[in-house]
């Protein structure tokens, strides 16, 4: 008898757990629609080596669901239009998860598009994963049900820069430059928005946008920036457009400080070379020594590649699908939208959560400062012997920054 | 002070990186008449296959070598495919050399990959070949090479120092530039050699009469000038960027070079280099904008209209679409450029 009922018990328990883990075992199959040619392919190509190594680590008994996650690459030459076509072309392969991240013109195409194609064909929805793309707009104006972003937006990333920004009384005169598009607009605005508020007598001496990634000789600018007499650059431009920005600088003998979100991306580390020490400075929402598991993967990743892995946010977005698949119990992006709303996770930091108004991940956010490699802060990016040593970090009430989002949920 | 002169240089060289880059093409179309519409991928190739003798043989040997292995394969192109083509006209050779620019980009992709190569300029180059010094009591000074950086600070707060380094790189990429004009213009008009081929331009009939091979003088003209763009190549792709977007970035600036300039003339692309470099370095640097014009001369316009995207623009902003319009102008006022002769 006890032992009948123990087999009842068991068979119930095996008939619930198998109930509960319908999508036990699914491959959620992600395209990532991103540069992976041109100037700023680098950033990409590297990115991509990230999120399939994180699908691998985070498959199966890697996330509470239990699902095997597969990442593939699209190049999107950095445009808007052959994104469009990606995005097209991966939906046609049944993908139903995208993720992007390089480039905000990118971003707000393809959120458009997402939406729009969600709309006309229910039943065959697709998420947007953002991993990059900082403009505050994806989040505010144009937010979409079906778009989370997992990076910290500029106005984020701004606020928490002139909080630091606020204690450095030798930084008097500043100089925006940034790469012509709505990123770089964004960081100019939320920059000078910031700084006068915080530190209303800090002087802008100058405000450039040049193209994005075309600019090969920055030589004239920072001829300029000299000639302003500014003693600090904020800058938002990443990937060539920041390391040739910072070898002009080396060569042209801009002793100034700048204070950047990407200096920790590739090409930069090895532009920055030791010139750079201690006067360029990194706001982002993870670095190179953030310890514990993250620090046993960054070494994994570099053995396996021979490369540095700097977007944490790939590993947001495994940790929150997966637990946003085990809460929904399936892999259909109709409920996996709607548990990864206010979604809150345990990160390589401590608690993240997906805001639930805008889809805006709210997280601690670090300042940085370039630097040598000690044995306190030991990862050194391309080889480079210096490192970015952590300053200051931000809970996430200093930086949470509300939103204007009007969500339209679906019905 | 400092500023323009330091301004100046980076116009300069930029520019006479230009001219390395518009003689070649300058060259080709004077002596042949052909349009290359693939020498900014003569240029990119200069570029890889400098880095790839660099890996083997360190910078100064690929400055030489890289040079002479691509203009063999100009040679080589002019005498397989442009020389067929020839006999059917210029539409004929103009559509051969686009298709060309197409193969070797992706050619270069294929063999090299598709993001950019970490091409160094050699060690002996890194530093800077002189430092200007804008003291605020003891004036503007000049000190070759790199200066300790004590010297560019003042213990004093009230004085203000500042040091502009100019590298050693773009000092070098001027010094070939100028070595390479004085070479080209002395083989041209005061050698045997540029005797042939000037006469082989206007009469290759009556040279041919008289013994000379007409169609290997083109096919070495043609080598030759994609070899000047192989050697800017090699100079442009250390000193900024290896990558395969390289050819096209400059491709159309070149053009406008030699349209400004005057088709087929070597001191009109020289001219037109300066100019276009110095002009697009100095336009970063104003910040003038419509507004700001109006305001000077005292025009009166609502908040509204100052606040028009367009009317904000400013000078700095739009220096990339500089030459281009240059080029506009140009065609418009001077169809024959700058210095060129009118055909005919």
């Amino acid at each position: 008898m006890t032992c009948a009922m123990k087999l009842v018990a068991a068979t119930a328990a095996f008939v619930c757990a198998g109930a509960a883990f319908a999508q036990k075992g699914e491959t959620v199959k992600m395209v990532r629609i991103d540069a992976q040619t041109g100037l700023l392919g680098p950033v990409g190509v590297s990115q991509l080596k990230g999120f399939q190594f994180f699908a691998e680590k985070f498959s199966g008994t890697g996330n509470p669901a239990g699902v095997k996650f597969e990442v593939t690459g699209i190049d999107n030459k950095l445009s808007p239009t052959e994104s469009l076509n990606a995005l097209k072309a991966a939906i046609d392969q049944g993908v139903r998860y995208i993720i992007q991240g390089n480039g905000s013109s990118v971003a707000l195409a393809l959120s458009d598009a997402v939406t729009k194609h969600n709309e006309r064909n229910p039943g065959k929805e697709v998420i947007y994963l953002n991993d990059s793309a900082v403009d505050p707009d994806l989040t505010n104006s144009k937010c979409s049900y079906w778009h989370f972003r997992f990076d910290a937006d500029t106005s984020m990333k701004m606020e928490a820069m002139s909080s630091f920004m606020k204690d450095q009384p030798d930084i008097k005169k500043v100089y925006i430059l940034g790469q012509n598009y709505s990123h770089g607009v964004q960081v100019a605005k939320y920059a000078k928005e910031t700084l006068a508020r915080k530190r209303p007598d800090i002087q802008i001496v100058g405000e450039d946008l040049h193209p994005l990634a075309q600019t090969r000789d920055f030589a004239p600018y920072i001829a300029k920036i000299k000639a302003s007499g500014a003693d600090t650059v904020i800058t938002g431009n990443w990937g060539s457009d920041l390391s040739l920005l910072v070898k002009a600088a080396n060569e042209g003998g801009y002793t100034g400080k700048f204070f950047t979100y990407y200096a920790g991306v590739t090409g930069t580390p090895t532009a920055l070379g030791t010139n750079g020490a201690g006067r360029v400075y990194q706001i982002a929402y993870n670095h190179y020594n953030m310890g514990g598991q993250m620090s046993k993967w960054m070494t994994e990743f570099k053995a396996k590649y021979n490369d540095d892995f700097y977007t944490g946010s790939t590993i947001r977005i495994f940790e929150t699908l997966g637990a946003a698949m085990a809460k929904a119990k399936s892999t259909d992006p109709v409920k996996v939208a709607a548990a990864l709303e206010g979604i809150k996770v345990t990160s390589f930091n401590g608690e993240v959560e997906i805001r639930k108004a805008d889809h805006q991940l709210q997280q601690p956010l670090y300042m940085t400062v370039w630097d040598k490699a000690s044995a306190k802060y030991p990862y050194s990016p391309e080889n480079t012997g210096m490192t970015l040593v952590p300053l200051k970090e931000y809970p996430n009430y200093v930086s949470s920054t509300p939103t204007s989002c009007q969500m339209k949920r679906p019905a | 002070m400092e500023f323009f002169i330091i301004s100046m240089l980076n116009g300069l060289s930029y520019g006479l990186l230009l001219f390395m880059l518009s003689s070649g093409l300058t060259l080709i179309f004077s002596m042949m008449g052909v349009l290359n519409f693939a020498h900014a991928s003569f240029y990119m190739l200069g570029a890889y296959v400098g880095y790839t003798i660099s890996t083997f043989t360190g910078f100064w040997p690929a400055l030489v070598l890289a040079p002479l292995v691509v203009g063999a394969m100009g040679a080589l192109f002019e005498r397989v495919c442009l020389r067929r083509v020839h006999k059917f006209g210029h539409v004929a050779e103009l559509l051969i050399t686009f298709g060309l620019a197409y193969v070797v980009l992706e050619l270069v992709q294929l063999i090299w990959g598709r993001i950019a190569l970490e091409f160094k300029p050699p060690e002996s180059l890194r530093g800077p070949v002189f430092t200007l010094i804008n003291h605020s009591t003891n004036g503007l000074s000049l000190l070759l090479g790199a200066v300790p950086p004590e010297m560019c600070s003042a213990a004093d707060a009230t004085i203000r120092v500042v040091c502009s380094p100019f590298p050693a790189t773009r000092g070098f990429m001027m010094l070939v530039a100028l070595v390479m004009l004085a070479s080209v213009w002395l083989l041209l008009t005061h050698t045997r050699i540029g005797l042939v081929i000037q006469a082989a331009l206007i009469h290759p009939d009556m040279v041919e009469a008289l013994g000379h091979n007409v169609p290997r003088v083109f096919m070495m003209v043609f080598g030759a000038g994609t070899a000047l763009a192989a050697l800017a190549g090699v100079i442009g792709g250390s000193i900024f960027l290896t990558e395969p977007s390289m050819a096209a970035t400059v491709g159309s600036v070149i053009f406008v070079v030699v349209v400004v300039g005057g088709m087929g003339s070597l001191s009109g692309a020289f001219l037109a280099s300066l100019l276009i470099g110095v002009i697009q370095t100095f336009a970063v640097a104003f910040d003038y904008s419509l507004a700001t014009l109006a305001q000077q001369t005292g025009l009166p316009l609502s908040a509204g209209v100052l606040n028009n995207t367009y009317i904000k623009l400013t000078l700095s902003q739009v220096a990339p679409i500089l030459p281009y319009l240059f080029l506009v102008l140009i065609l418009i006022f001077r169809p024959k450029g700058l210095l060129g002769k009118r055909e005919g």
